[in-house]
């Protein structure tokens, strides 16, 4: 890969780092008790939280660091943080 | 109107799990849109946003140094202005970037009334570095560099006043706010960008790492630390305070406790004088923002 | 057209007719006169630019980052102090790759206080990755704008330039100057066009940081660039020779080298005494020379070697200090002549403004052909 001039990047290249490796406990999203408010989304510090097309959330795993916020914040109680298994 | 769908912060990025700093820098980014060109000071945020060849940025973005955003973001505006041009310049620092080492630039920029928004996401010491107090490090916070000990009760002084500071500037626009609190942050965050002038928001923003507690409490912590009126939400518009979040107040030490920074102040014996302190800042707050939801009818206190 | 003009204000006209967009400097002696002159025009409208009143020389150099970054020509000057709040700055813009040219005023640095001339502030930016320049007098200070511009904005070198010319000897001397029209300018300087701008369309992160899997070639490329960059200055000499017929193509200019057994070796206006001390010692059977090092970085080392080849020594006249080693100018001259058997003798001389006439010219010589050189030249008895 030639390197850019000035040590400049286009968007995007942060998705190759794949933050999901360091997680320890991983949210669960039940879909049981949800009322799909979109807290989880909005307070996820990675932005990894996606609305579905039933308009439930789904974290991508790829990039959930499982710091657990999501499963804090839900009102109703319906993201549980479980061991990872690896 | 805010965009709550967008996302122009990337996964991706080295933050630890639950770092507030990276929440607002999603939050800010939303807020602010895709016509924005952000100047980052060195830090946390800095860092972890953009280890070659990974950027998190999907705005324009450039980093310079630690102590010159304001001054780069004043070049970047006039360029701007002498291309007839429309972005918005945002510039986004940690609390070191702004109430210590870029506040030459800071003056110098909100002196000449260049049109932008200085964003400053406080966490409250210099975490990049590895927690050393900053002048926004709060009252007996223990820092690697404001340690308690057998004779220190943690970080000697208060919290410097930054917002006071950039309205004396004559800023239009001055508000603080919180990563706990999303909306009125996106609101704030907005607001400033759509005023013309050099326009100010804090953004307080626990660090887990820093402050000492588990990354899912990040959104608690923020409302603690307004809920125990240390930290007061409030906008400011040409010199008065327009608008304040009012809260049922709780005792600082429900903030406090839940933190490794001020463990000491309950171990191995409570420090009752350093916690009254700390409470008689947050009285103080409450009086000189009127934060404290009065009830209705004052409770009559019994004769004699 | 020629005028009879103070050296700052040729700068100042030179730079105008380079049509910066962004102008930002602040207050010191003795580059003021320059951007002073520079904010009227652009209070009477004669230059269309944004001029920052910045608060400090760091911001000054910050906001003219922003400025290239962004995609605007922008324009600095600065002295001494002023160059060094500025050293950080000057780091980032060459490593961001960012071009654009500052005017130093070459004062003394501090301490003890002083405001005359030495070339120890822009010398000390030497490792900077930044293009350096030396002007003999205000003609020279004058032209070397606009080739410095055409360099620096060139797409393969894309780093900043400093043109230096001697504060007070040069900056507050009338002298004739031929000045261009703008529009002759224009026809040599082409717009400023980037490669790559802040710009919402076309989102680009400036100023990442490297890990060390990647930093060393970063610095790599900037080492490249400078070394590509003297055919570029070769180059954009030659057509400023065909253009305004002041020949600029060699990086170096010698004044009676030819059959020269002491050989002079100086920068700025130095070169102007040291050439009338020559003719001098020439008349009374003297065989001297002296070699003008107009490009300090990138060094030009060939032509040096090259120029120096037939000298039987080498006397360099270095107006700054490494402290601890010896002058800036006489360290590349032992490199470059290293091996050769040639003796490179180095003066510091003319420290804080001290003068140097031509007899102290003169003088030099004689030490050097005695052998006696790496000295500090007339210190003062109770020291000496």
């Amino acid at each position: 890969m030639a390197l850019s001039v000035g040590c400049t990047a286009k968007p995007g290249k942060s998705r190759g780092n794949r933050t999901g490796a360091w997680r320890v406990f991983k949210p669960a999203f039940k879909h049981n008790k949800c009322t799909k408010c979109g807290l989880c989304a909005m307070v996820c510090p990675e932005g990894c939280i996606i609305e579905q097309e039933d308009e439930f959330m789904i974290p991508d795993y790829d990039y959930c660091k499982g710091c657990g916020l999501c499963a804090e914040e839900c009102p109703a109680e319906d993201i549980e943080m479980v061991k990872e298994e690896k | 109107m805010v965009d709550k769908t967008l996302e122009l912060f990337d996964c991706g990025h080295r933050a630890c799990g639950g770092c507030g700093p990276a929440l607002a820098a999603r939050l800010i980014m939303k807020a602010a849109g895709t016509d924005t060109i952000v100047v980052s000071a060195t830090g946390c945020m800095e860092v972890f946003s953009t280890p070659y060849p990974e950027t998190a940025w999907k705005v324009p973005w450039i980093h310079s140094l630690f102590e010159n955003a304001a001054a780069v973001a004043s070049g970047v505006e006039a360029a701007l202005k002498k291309q007839g041009r429309s972005e918005k310049v945002v510039v986004i620092g940690g609390d070191g970037a702004t109430f210590d080492i870029g506040m030459l630039c800071i003056s110098g920029a909100f002196e000449r009334g260049h049109d932008f928004t200085y964003i400053c996401y406080d966490n409250e010491a210099y975490m990049n570095t590895g927690i050393q107090r900053s002048g926004a490090t709060p009252l007996d916070a223990h820092t690697t560099t404001s340690p308690a000990g057998k004779c220190s009760t943690g970080n000697r002084r208060p919290k410097k006043d930054m917002p006071a500071i950039l309205a004396a500037h004559g800023a239009p626009y001055v508000a603080t706010t919180s990563i706990a609190y999303p909306n009125d942050l996106m609101q704030k965050v907005e607001r400033a960008i759509e005023t013309k002038g050099p326009c100010y928001v804090q953004i307080h923003a626990p660090c887990p790492t820093g402050w000492g507690y588990e990354g899912d409490r990040t959104m608690v912590m923020g409302k603690l630390a307004v809920e125990t009126g240390l930290f007061v939400l409030f906008e400011q518009t040409d010199g008065t305070v327009t608008r304040v979040k009012k809260v049922m107040r709780k005792p600082v030490e429900e903030y406090l406790k839940g933190q490794k920074r001020f463990a000491h102040l309950f171990k191995p014996t409570r420090n009752e004088a350093e916690i009254a302190r700390i409470q008689a800042t947050a009285d103080r707050n409450a009086e000189k923002f009127g934060i404290d939801i009065k009830l209705k009818k004052p409770v009559e206190k019994p004769e004699g | 057209m020629m005028r009879f003009i103070e050296g700052s204000l040729a700068v100042s006209d030179a730079v105008r007719m380079c049509r910066p967009d962004v102008v930002s400097a602040y207050p010191i002696t003795p580059q003021t006169h320059i951007v002073e002159s520079l904010a009227e025009m652009v209070a009477n409208c004669t230059l269309d630019a944004e001029y920052i009143t910045v608060e400090s020389e760091f911001s000054a150099l910050s906001a003219c980052l922003g400025a290239v970054a962004a995609g605007s020509r922008a324009y600095s000057a600065t002295s001494s102090q002023g160059l060094a709040l500025m050293f950080e700055v000057c780091f980032n813009l060459a490593g961001m790759r960012l071009p654009m040219v500052m005017t130093i005023a070459n004062r003394a640095i501090s301490a003890p206080l002083s405001i005359w001339n030495d070339q120890q502030d822009s010398i000390s930016l030497r490792d900077s990755g930044w293009l350096q320049f030396y002007a003999e007098d205000n003609q020279e200070a004058a032209d070397l704008h606009y080739l410095a511009y055409k360099v620096a904005e060139d797409q393969k070198i894309l780093l900043p330039a400093m043109v230096c010319f001697d504060g007070f000897i040069l900056s507050h001397t009338y002298e004739p100057v031929d000045m261009p029209t703008q529009e002759e300018v224009d026809a040599y300087l082409p717009k400023f066009n980037p490669c790559q701008r802040l710009d919402a369309k076309d989102p680009i992160s400036f100023g990442m940081f490297a890990f060390p899997e990647y930093y060393m070639e970063f610095r790599y490329a900037i080492d490249q660039a400078l070394q590509q960059s003297r055919e570029k200055i070769r180059e954009a000499g030659k057509e400023f020779k065909e253009k305004f017929g002041r020949d600029y193509s060699a990086l170096v200019e010698g004044y009676r080298l030819e059959d020269a057994e002491t050989v002079l070796v100086a920068m700025g206006s130095l070169c102007g005494t040291a050439k009338d001390a020559i003719d001098e010692m020439r008349g009374a059977g003297r065989k001297v020379g002296l070699l003008k090092i107009r490009t300090y970085r990138p060094f030009p080392g060939e032509e040096v070697a090259a120029a120096l080849k037939g000298a039987k020594r080498v006397a360099v006249l270095d107006k700054n200090i490494s402290l601890g080693s010896k002058g800036a100018v006489g360290l590349e001259v032992k490199d470059v002549l290293y091996g050769s058997g040639i003796p490179v003798l180095d003066y510091i001389v003319g420290l804080g403004g001290r003068d140097m006439r031509k007899r102290d010219i003169e003088r030099i010589v004689t030490l050097a052909e005695k052998g006696e050189g790496d000295l500090f030249y007339g210190l003062r008895e109770e020291v000496a």
